[in-house]
């Protein structure tokens, strides 16, 4: 029987010195895979207790950043008899060194995890023709 | 899911999991969690019950199995890792996926036929209510 070791504890969020969430509680940062093929990147972050209408993306100067807000119905975790796992928002930021086609970003939420399609701009191959004479 | 057979009490996961913690009662801090177990769980008890969460994003219902017997709540299945086809590269690996299996004692013996479990946003949801033969029955003394 094998079993899933080392599941990390959930890692808190350090903001930047003089930046202040503007909600009230824990902020987390998501255990998040990132692959790249050919033609796009794929992220993919585990935000348990975050709804598909809780999930915020941005590109802005190539920086991505994610936020995901805990549903009200998870987020009553005070008072726990025994207690593993705290709840709170979720939140991180990438830099991206491919050219991002920021208009066609697909975003997905489905089971608490948010699965992001970030396109590659391709670059425009012209073919130079050469003539003679 | 077979009944429990061998993953009885002499379980080597078991004893695992008792020396774990008792390990963690004997070194960690009253606030450390009890480790490395996945999925993380919540308790909440009150007179007629409890309540028990389980952080759990993209598993699917279907390879879930839960189950009840007495005192003990049984977590078991798969995260399946997500298939890629073709050429990719990873920048970024920090999700685990694979078997887990989990026991979560309880202080209670356990009402087995009314046992409510949902599935939401990646958070599992197990609600057990205390079964009639265990609460405590108010004894009346004859005079």
């Amino acid at each position: 029987m094998a079993e899933t070791k080392d599941i990390q504890k959930k890692q808190e969020t350090q903001m930047q010195h003089g930046v202040e969430p503007t909600r009230a509680g824990r902020l987390f940062t998501p255990p998040t895979d990132i692959c790249e093929t050919n033609d796009c990147i794929l992220l993919t972050a585990d935000m348990p207790g975050v709804r598909p209408d809780g999930v915020n993306v941005m590109l802005e100067n190539n920086v991505l950043t994610v936020r995901g807000a805990v549903a009200d119905e998870h987020s009553d975790e005070s008072g726990a008899a025994y207690a593993e796992y705290e709840v709170g928002d979720y939140e991180r930021s990438f830099s991206l060194s491919e050219k991002i086609d920021a208009d066609n970003i697909e975003a997905r939420m489905n089971n608490g995890v948010l699965t992001l399609t970030l396109p590659k701009t391709r670059p425009s191959h012209r073919q130079i023709e050469v003539k003679t004479g | 899911m077979n009944g429990f057979g061998w993953q009885g009490w002499w379980s080597p996961w078991r004893r695992l999991r008792e020396m774990e913690r008792e390990m963690n009662r004997l070194f960690g801090s009253s606030t450390a969690p009890v480790g490395s177990a996945f999925p993380p769980v919540n308790v909440h008890t009150d007179g007629d019950g409890a309540t028990i969460t389980a952080e759990l994003p993209g598993v699917e219902t279907e390879d879930l199995d839960i189950s009840v017997r007495d005192r003990t709540l049984v977590l078991r299945g798969e995260r399946k890792a997500p298939e890629l086809g073709g050429d990719h590269k990873w920048l970024r690996h920090e999700r685990t996926f694979g078997q887990f299996a989990r026991s979560v004692d309880l202080p209670f013996a356990v009402d087995t036929e009314s046992v409510d479990a949902s599935y939401q946003d990646g958070v599992l949801k197990v609600q057990l209510q205390r079964s009639d033969a265990d609460k405590p029955r108010k004894i009346t003394i004859k005079s």
